[in-house]
């Protein structure tokens, strides 16, 4: 239900842009001033949500620790799993962000007769988080020989890297292939298990689809039907520059693949895509396991009502020089 | 145990498939033995808090305050505005699903609303409708629904179904922490006076007496007196154990079970025996008995009204450092809160071990160092003589506290300590231990009969790994550093692996220690003859 109704979603979105270009001509809506606005969205939500973020503090040191800490010197202590310092804590988002380093350890428990629980490695949600992230980052940095003329030379290496193998005219790209697959697994999981079906909301299953609409528009164009190339790249350099000139002979398949991204773009702030900016606020992985060596302040602490010593005493000291124990107050 | 409570057999019988319709349209059964009572009125109100009566989760009518909608709301946002990390988890999660086969409960009922992600979905739903734009506009389609009477039973349910154990913390990408998520959550729900009765009554026994089972000062000082006269008839040495003694150089606080309740009594005894044997200059303190913190079941105030005690009572007493004993959610407030709590601690030294002369660097703000990290320094430097032989009658496992392993990362000093003290030590399973840990099911104040088939049901991934090292090995002993586990453990043993007994670290290295002047030594603290000495001991 929440799935299809993510899907009827990115049909209508894409039904809009067909019926803007094609029927009404709205060109330069969809081409220039959906992209900037989507963009400044983008922006301003995304350093909106941060600031968000970064106004309610961290009251307590609260990092989740994996491993040994750093405690007598005999002792070899996990700096990457229990970082006793800000390098080592750097280390360890580093790990978390580049490397998915938590969602390694995924096990799979399962109950057996006997009874018998067993936790079987369980890989497949990392690797295919980590295909899916890796992938998308390397499609998107591709896409600067559309933004910046001449295309630079790091883009040119990123593109023969990623068309290694030679295969197919144009060659085909590692990571389209790896891309598609790996939204298509994110995607079936969801579906498959029954866990999973059960926890999905509509939010899950829309950023999915409107990724995947984005990914199958341009493996289309790329592959299969050519667009004016040219003009998109005009049209591109343009909106970089401030200049932007929309291309009349493009077809409407490029402008579903850019008004999807815009939409992308535009949902990002609002939606659980933001874990991008969050996790590098995440408390129980950007703290260092210094608690004990370094004082962290509150900045809302309170007084609070304590059972003081001498009330305790005044309560209890008939019974307490009764049974010979030392006193402040005879 | 209750009578009536579910046989093994039957409980093992669990489907993990979410059964229809979806979470928003299921409620809670209060079931016996699922739940917990509602706090006393009396106690509630000793503490000051707010709305005390009468009432029990079975109640049709909770007697909510006529306002509680807004208290809630209200609370939710101060607490948004307050924690960083409750605004950041209700934000990122993207359910990916990777916590919901690592919570004990879970995998104990598979109850689907015990999943990680869906328990904090059970908040994350009322934020998204009251704080968020998508959520007020799109409603059940981006999981956002209203705060209603059922939603707030559901919440007592699950976050009394919560032990705070951080196992999911460690598997999600984002370290998002249902703990976090947990201790606020119950603070919204003392808002209205809906807290329990085993959380609230040893909170307001703790705040008086000092201690959570209300053992007043005399009454201490009786428990210490006794634990020295077994002692003198199990070693034959008469030794010393002063209370609110002022110019000691360590205060040493234990959780008060460790001198009120078996087994962890025994490994007082191993505490008593040790400090003697090596001429400690210490002082217990009736006032500050109690190292274990309730408070932190029920809100972050709770926590610091309960601890405040231990720095006060160390100025008083005028000692250089504070020692601790075995307990795991006690260290989680120690390690993580004390200090940002009622410090800065610039009154006492940082520690040195004046028998090793050891400067414990990593206690060097709080002032506090943990008893397996100073024991293992004694053993490491020779300061002290183990015969582990005489633990050779047990076989033993260690199992890893959650609080000591995910919010410290003590690990190794007590596994050290037991490698000195015992011949016969097995692992479990690599997946159960460490960090990944699983819970005794019945932590963060939910540790009594009243949740009984809950309690065994999370308590399910801990006693099948030691049922493995059990059927492999042989195990007969079941190792931890954490009161609320002796307590609880014994309970969950009798019911999944009868034959295996619950033990602290330090009665290993009481069994274990030659004391100079000791008698000769037949039988173990718990009377349990030695292997090779058993004809003596019968005589």
């Amino acid at each position: 239900m929440t799935a299809w109704f993510s899907f009827i979603a990115v049909l209508v979105l894409t039904a809009v842009v067909f019926f803007g270009i094609e029927a009404a001509g709205l060109r330069f809506i969809f081409g220039v001033i959906i992209p900037y606005a989507a963009v400044a969205v983008f922006v301003v939500g995304f350093v909106y949500r941060i600031l968000k973020w970064t106004k309610s503090p961290v009251p307590f040191r609260i990092p989740t620790t994996c491993g040994q800490e750093k405690s007598l010197p005999w002792i070899k202590y996990n700096k990457l799993e229990n970082p006793p310092g800000a390098l080592a804590t750097v280390g360890r988002m580093a790990l978390e962000v580049l490397l998915f380093r938590s969602l390694f350890r995924n096990t799979k428990a399962q109950l057996r007769d006997g009874p018998a629980l067993v936790y079987g490695s369980s890989k497949w949600l990392w690797l295919g988080g980590l295909a899916f992230h890796w992938s998308m980052l390397i499609v998107v940095l591709r896409h600067f020989r559309f933004f910046v003329d001449p295309i630079p030379a790091w883009v040119h290496y990123l593109q023969n890297l990623d068309g290694f193998f030679q295969v197919g005219l144009p060659i085909i790209y590692i990571s389209d292939i790896v891309f598609l697959t790996a939204v298509t697994y994110l995607f079936l999981r969801r579906v498959v298990d029954s866990k999973l079906r059960y926890i999905s909301l509509a939010s899950d299953y829309f950023p999915l689809f409107l990724l995947g609409g984005v990914g199958v528009t341009g493996v289309l164009m790329r592959y299969f039907l050519k667009v004016d190339i040219v003009g998109v790249k005009d049209l591109a350099v343009g909106l970089v520059t401030g200049h932007p000139v929309v291309p009349e002979q493009t077809g409407v398949l490029f402008f579903i693949h850019l008004f999807l991204v815009c939409v992308l773009f535009a949902y990002f702030p609002f939606s659980k895509l933001m874990h991008m900016g969050g996790i590098f606020l995440s408390p129980t992985r950007n703290l260092a396991n210094n608690n004990r060596v370094k004082r962290h302040i509150n900045p809302w602490d309170y007084d609070v009502k304590v059972h003081t010593y001498e009330e305790w005493e005044d309560e209890f000291r008939d019974r307490m020089k009764e049974a010979g124990m030392p006193l402040e107050k005879e | 145990m209750s009578e009536d409570l579910i046989k093994p057999d039957e409980l093992v019988k669990i489907d993990y498939r979410p059964a229809k319709p979806g979470w928003m349209d299921t409620k809670p059964q209060f079931r016996k033995g699922t739940f917990n009572y509602g706090a006393i009125p009396k106690n509630v109100e000793y503490l000051d808090l707010p709305f005390p009566r009468r009432w029990q989760p079975t109640d049709d009518d909770w007697q909510l305050p006529e306002n509680w909608k807004t208290i809630i709301l209200e609370g939710l946002r101060e607490r948004l505005d307050r924690f960083r990390s409750l605004r950041l988890f209700m934000d990122i999660c993207v359910r990916c699903g990777a916590c919901a086969d690592k919570c004990h409960y879970f995998i104990g009922s598979g109850d689907p609303k015990n999943m990680p992600v869906l328990r904090a979905e059970l908040l994350r739903s009322v934020y998204r409708r009251d704080f968020t734009t998508a959520g007020k506009i799109m409603g059940r389609m981006v999981g956002a629904r209203d705060l209603t009477v059922d939603v707030l039973k559901e919440w007592f349910y699950y976050f009394y179904q919560c032990t705070e154990c951080r196992r999911c913390s460690v598997f999600c990408p984002y370290g998002i922490d249902t703990a976090e998520i947990t201790i606020i959550a119950r603070e919204l729900l003392n808002l209205v006076g809906l807290c329990i009765d085993w959380i609230v009554t040893p909170a307001a026994n703790c705040f008086r007496t000092g201690n959570h089972l209300g053992i007043q000062p005399h009454g201490f000082q009786d428990s210490v007196n006794f634990a020295l006269d077994d002692l003198e008839e199990i070693t034959g040495i008469r030794i010393d154990a002063p209370v609110n003694r002022k110019g000691a150089e360590i205060l040493f606080v234990v959780p008060s079970a460790d001198y009120f309740a078996d087994p962890h009594y025994y490994g007082f005894l191993g505490y008593l025996a040790l400090f003697h044997e090596i001429g400690l200059d210490y002082t217990f303190s009736a006032y500050a008995s109690e190292g274990g913190n309730f408070g932190l079941f029920h809100s972050h105030e709770m926590m610091k009204r309960l601890n405040a005690k231990i720095y006060a009572e160390a100025k008083r007493l005028g000692v250089k450092w504070i020692l601790g004993g075995e307990c795991g959610h006690m260290w989680r407030v120690i390690h993580q809160y004390m200090d940002t709590l009622n410090g800065p601690a610039d009154f006492l030294e940082v520690p040195v071990s004046p028998i090793t002369g050891t400067r414990f660097e990593n206690a060097r703000a709080t002032k506090m160092v943990h008893i397996c990290e100073f024991t293992a320094d004694l053993i490491r430097h020779g300061a002290i003589k183990l015969d582990p032989s005489r633990n050779d009658h047990l076989r033993v496992t260690f199992h890893d506290s959650c609080n000591p392993a995910r919010a410290m990362g003590l690990l190794e000093e007590p596994r050290y300590i037991i490698r000195k003290s015992c011949n016969n030590f097995f692992e479990m399973p690599e997946n159960t231990i460490r960090e990944k840990t699983f819970c005794c099911g019945s932590g963060a104040g939910l540790g009594t009969d009243e949740n009984i088939e809950i309690r065994m049901r999370g308590g399910l991934p801990r006693a099948n790994a030691v049922k493995f090292v059990h059927d492999r090995y042989g195990v007969n002993m079941l190792l931890c550093i954490c009161a609320i586990d002796k307590a609880t453990l014994p309970t969950l043993m009798d019911y999944w692996v009868p034959e295996v007994q619950v033990g602290a670290v330090h009665e290993m290295v009481g069994n274990a220690l030659v004391m100079k002047g000791e008698r000769d030594r037949t039988t173990d603290y718990r009377g349990n003859p030695m292997v090779g000495r058993e004809d003596k001991a019968d005589e």
